[in-house]
Parts: structure tokens; sequence; C-alpha cells
């Protein structure tokens, strides 16, 4: 990352990068001591990879099948049994919630993935060429952002069906432009470098320029949105769930799970609960290790 | 300043031939035939023949294009399959409500958020500034649905202390004429139909206000701080003028501007935000018109639904930049 190098100087004294500066040559290594000085991002880390573990691990860790019904035990309030109760079918809501984390972190990995590589493509190749190119991607930007996002996934879902496949495609949509902008203005800053212009004189092609230069100096800041997206992606799934447009029953998805307990709620209210719970838990993870990530990687980034 | 809200207002033009555009394609975007789609696979194919022609899906697509556009500049926002009535009738009363509701939430979000950010920067580090933080990081975090259910489950079910689906008392119903009901039920007199309506916006206000809140707390904290650094404000204080002064005449007025922008950005949060929360609580909002129209699948409720909100979205986001301008006089526009 060069273009990182001018700015060791402007640091402040007391940011924390500042008295490693000496001894430590790597950025991404001055930033991991960074981000592991920030408890609150090491809060967040931990929180995520707790999940991580528990979606792996769901086969061995959850106490019941995540399907597995009894009806003479329909909610049944927490106890030492069910340690988070039982639901209408007499599912065990701890196993379903583990199981949850599955779907969940898939739909927003996955989504959020596909909303990076597509959009930092577009941003890309907006930035970098410029022109009338960049003028049609940026107002396609500016069009599907004119929507409040959950909106435009709505709409997507309307079209296609609903299920979590065309809920994770809909996610997937709406957060392109977030990305193509992103990245079109990291291309715009890194084209006027010097050493772009070289590489430019010695007659690289404009794919290896933009390949083995401009994208490397993206990374960082798409890792930050990526996080955060990734909160904001878990969120809208539950919501497209919650509303009958995404996961369909019997998944275990945590939005879908409190759609299907709300009538429940004056009987059984932690059958409504618990997954929320999950939801805000996943999302609070995610949201403090970006915001921690942002810190470290792009001091610049930072309000 | 006057050239630069011409080019803003210029600059609008195509973002929302691109929304119409988009809205339009809704429609004719779902696989196979969209009149058979809507009707169900049992439909006879003269129902399917007639819905086709009504829907004018038998035409080229840009006659149908340019058919829709007309329709929209003269106020034509289709016709609902459900009610066969027109929605540019309808649309009216449910939009009201989600106005009513937004409004309420926007201000709690910002009288709430701002000040707590304010306390939090004067009393930075303090026990309050912990909890403020702590509160706002996981209100950021917060699935809208979940806290809904929650608060109808604390509040309604187990205190009852307020209603939790609806904006009105059924049995005591509210005369509407503008259908913001605040204000009808000033306007008739009725104070006990006023208390009852807000009761009534309590709960989902706060629910769709909550992350709002949050952010502009923390946006207002930072924000202050910095401000509160400036030479300025350490000469203020030093004169020994009260912090009440200081605070709300010198620094309030130069933090505002990023507190605008996150304004601006959550309108867009709430009015998706909307949806979710009159689901939960009921509310007969435009949301809950939308959602409606999507189990019937009447598309051209969710067209014209979705083009509607999305309008008041770009537009809001157009006077807040025009505010913005207004606000700081060192932003220049080239």
């Amino acid at each position: 990352m060069p273009e990182l190098a001018p700015e060791k100087q402007k640091l402040p004294p007391d940011h924390p990068g500042f008295e490693v500066e000496e001894k430590v040559s790597s950025p991404w290594l001055e930033a991991w001591k960074s981000f592991k000085k920030n408890k609150l991002a090491i809060t967040g880390a931990v929180i995520v990879l707790l999940f991580i573990l528990m979606a792996l691990l769901a086969d061995f860790i959850a106490p019941y099948g995540m399907n597995e019904q009894s009806l003479a035990d329909k909610n049944l309030a927490p106890s030492s049994e069910h340690w988070f109760g039982t639901d209408d079918f007499g599912r065990d809501i701890l196993s379903r919630v583990i199981f949850g984390a599955r779907i969940s972190l898939w739909v927003g990995f996955f989504a959020v993935l596909g909303s990076a590589v597509v959009g930092s493509l577009l941003g890309i190749i907006a930035g970098y060429f410029g022109r009338w190119v960049d003028t049609i991607i940026s107002r396609i930007f500016d069009i599907m952002l004119a929507f409040p996002s959950i909106l435009l996934a709505i709409a997507v879902v309307a079209v296609l069906g609903p299920s979590l496949r065309n809920a994770l495609i809909a996610i997937a949509i709406i957060n392109i432009p977030n990305f193509g902008r992103l990245v079109r203005s990291r291309v715009l800053s890194v084209k006027e470098e010097e050493y772009i212009m070289s590489a430019k004189a010695i007659g690289m092609s404009n794919g290896r320029i933009l390949f083995s230069h401009v994208l490397p100096n993206s990374i960082a800041p798409i890792i930050v949105q990526g996080t955060l997206a990734i909160a904001t992606a878990i969120i809208e799934a539950a919501a497209l769930g919650f509303l009958g447009l995404g996961a369909q029953p019997p998944q275990p998805e945590w939005g879908k799970m409190l759609a299907d307990s709300r009538q429940y709620i004056i009987q059984a209210p932690w059958t409504v609960f618990f997954p929320g719970l999950a939801i805000m838990l996943t999302v609070l993870g995610f949201n403090l290790m970006g915001d921690g990530l942002r810190d470290a990687l792009d001091p610049r980034m930072k309000n | 300043m006057f050239s630069y809200t011409i080019r803003r207002i210029l600059m609008l033009i195509p973002v929302l031939i691109g929304m119409t555009l988009i809205v339009f394609s809704l429609i004719r975007a779902i696989p196979g035939n969209p009149a058979q789609v809507i009707l169900g696979q049992q439909a006879s194919k003269e129902a399917v023949a007639s819905l086709t022609k009504e829907l004018g899906l038998d035409n080229p697509w840009y006659v149908q294009y340019f058919d829709y556009i007309k329709g929209i500049l003269t106020g034509d926002l289709g016709t609902s399959l459900r009610t066969s009535s027109a929605i540019s009738g309808e649309i009216w009363n449910y939009l009201a409500a989600t106005i009513e509701l937004s409004f309420v939430a926007m201000v709690i979000a910002v009288v709430i958020g701002v000040n707590a950010g304010i306390i939090s920067a004067w009393f930075q580090n303090s026990w309050f500034d912990y909890l403020a933080m702590f509160i706002a990081l996981v209100g950021v975090s917060m699935p809208i649905f979940w806290l809904g259910l929650m608060e109808q489950w604390g509040f309604s079910i187990e205190l009852g202390w307020l209603p939790s689906t609806g904006r009105e008392d059924v049995r005591n119903p509210i005369e509407a004429i503008t259908n913001l009901y605040l204000i009808d039920t000033l306007i008739q007199g009725r104070f006990d139909q006023f208390v009852t309506a807000f009761k009534h916006l309590i709960l989902p206000s706060i629910a769709l206000g909550t992350i709002p809140m949050a952010i502009i707390a923390r946006m207002t904290r930072s924000s202050m701080l910095e401000v509160m650094k400036s030479d300025y404000i350490r000469t203020a204080r030093a004169k020994g003028q009260s912090m009440f002064l200081v605070v709300y005449k010198h620094s309030l007025k130069n933090a505002i501007i990023p507190v605008l922008t996150v304004i601006g950005l959550q309108s867009g949060l709430l009015l998706g935000g909307a949806i979710l929360t009159e689901t939960i609580f009921g509310w007969p909002g435009i949301g809950t018109y939308i959602y409606d129209a999507i189990g019937f699948r009447d598309y051209p409720v969710i067209q014209s639904g979705i083009l509607v909100v999305a309008t008041i979205f770009v537009f809001i986001n157009l006077i807040v930049d025009l505010l913005y301008a207004a606000f700081d006089p060192r932003i220049k526009y080239n």
C-alpha cells in the first residue's frame, strides 16, 4: 500500500499507530496492532467468532434436531431441558437458534461477497475509464440509491418470488452501489499517483494496472465496508424472512422464527425473545468489528 | 447558491426517470406470463387475456412505458387489482399515516439523539457518556421488528400501559380530515381523541426512531468533541459563559452540518423501516399497503407504492442538500 506511506508522518502523537511506527514496516501488521488494542473491536470479533463456531458445529452442539417436533412439549418455558424453551410445534428454540446461525451467516457472507465483487468491478471500470462509462455506471448507482434499500429488496423478491435464495440475491443487488462508489473514489485518487503514470508510460496494459496496482489499493476499505455490510445484510435477510419474503418454513431462520412466534407472544414470549436476541448480537458483533477495522485499516475514514 | 439549487434540481431528472424505469420493469420482469402469475395457475385463458389487456402488457414495451409516464404525469397511478379502485385515490390515506409515524419517530430521534450526544461530549468519559454510547451501539444493531415485538410484549401485554396495534380506538373512531390524526383531532377540538391518537403513536415511533436516534447521538457526540476543542469555544468557556450558552449557541451551530447529513440519510432508513414497523403495529400506512399488496400479487399497488416512497426519499435528500449549503457558507459547489 504505497499510498499509505506519506500518511504516517501526519499521524497525531495520540494515535495508536504512532509509537509502533518505527518498528513496523507492514501497514497490515500495524493495523493488526492497533486493532488488538481496541477492546470494543476485540469484543466484536469474539462475538462473530462464537457465532461462526456455533454455525459450523451446530450438528454437535445443538441439544435437539432443528425440526425435531414433540407436540406434547409445545410452548414450554425455558428450563434445564430446554434452555430457551420450546415453540408451538414443541421444537427446541436453542437448537433452532443455533442452526439459524448457519442461515444468517451464510446469507450475510455470500450476499456481501456478491455485491463486493460486482460493485468493485463496476467501480473500477467507472473510475479507471471515466467519461461516458463512468457517467452511465454512476447514474445507475444514483438511481439504485434513490430507493430505500429494504424497499428495493422487497421489489426484487416481489419479482423473483419469495425464497431464501432470492432474498440473498436481492440483498446482494441492493448493496452493489455502496461498494461501487467506494471503489470508484479509490480508483480516482490512485489513478493520479505517479507510479500508475509510470506503469502506463512503460506500456503496461490497462488490465494489468487495474488488477495489480489499483485493486490492491482498494482492499482495505472494501474489507471495512464488507464487515459493516454483513451486519446490515443479516438484518435485511431477517427482515425479509420476517415479512415472509425470505426463508420458508421449516427453515430455522431467525426472522422467520420471530414472525411465526408472534401470535404466541402472550403465552410464550420466549419464542420471540431468543431469535431476536441472536440477530441483535450477531449484528452487534459485526458492527463492532467493522468499526475497529475501520479505525485500524483506514484512519482517514474515522469520524 | 441559486445556481447550485438549479443544478441540484436538474440532477434529479435522470434519477426520477431511472426510478420510473425500474418500477415500470417490475411487473414485466416477472418470469413467465405476468398476468398468469398474478391470477394463479387455475385462472382461465379469458381472464388472463383480459388482465393482459387491462395492464397493457400486449403492447410493445416503449408504448407501455410512454403510457405509464403519461399516467404518472396526469396523476394516474394505476388501478388496484384487489380493490378495483384508483390507487391515486386511496394512497393518500395510507401515506398520511406513514408521514405522521415517520415524523414523530424523527422528532424523537433528533431531540433525544442530539441532546444525548451533546451531554455525552460535554461529560466525556463519564458514566453517562459510557451508558449513552453503549445504548447507541446496541441501538444501531437493533432489528426494529424485534424491538417492536418486545415493546408490545412489555408495554402492552405485561404492563398494559399503551395500545399495541392500530391508530385509533375503534369504538371511538376519529373523523378524518387530513388523515394526520394528531392534526385532525386538534382541529375538531377533540382532546380526548388527540391523547388516544398520541398513545397509539408512542410504541411504533420509538421502534422506528431507535436506529436513527442511535446514529444521530454518535454523530453529534463526535462532531461536538471536535468543535469543543476549537479555540473560540475554549475562549467562551474561559470568559465564564454558562455551559448552556456555550454549547447551544456556539457548538451546536457548527455540529449541525454532519448531523443534518445523517438525518437526510436516515430518512431512507425510516421510510424503509416504516414497512416493518407498520406490519408489527398494524399501522395502516404505506408499508402495510405495499405489504398487503405483495400477498395479493397486486403489482400496480406494489409499483406505485414503491415509486411514491422513493420519490419522497429523493425529495427529502434534495431538501437536506439545499439546507446543507445554506447552513455552511464555507461549502462551495463547483
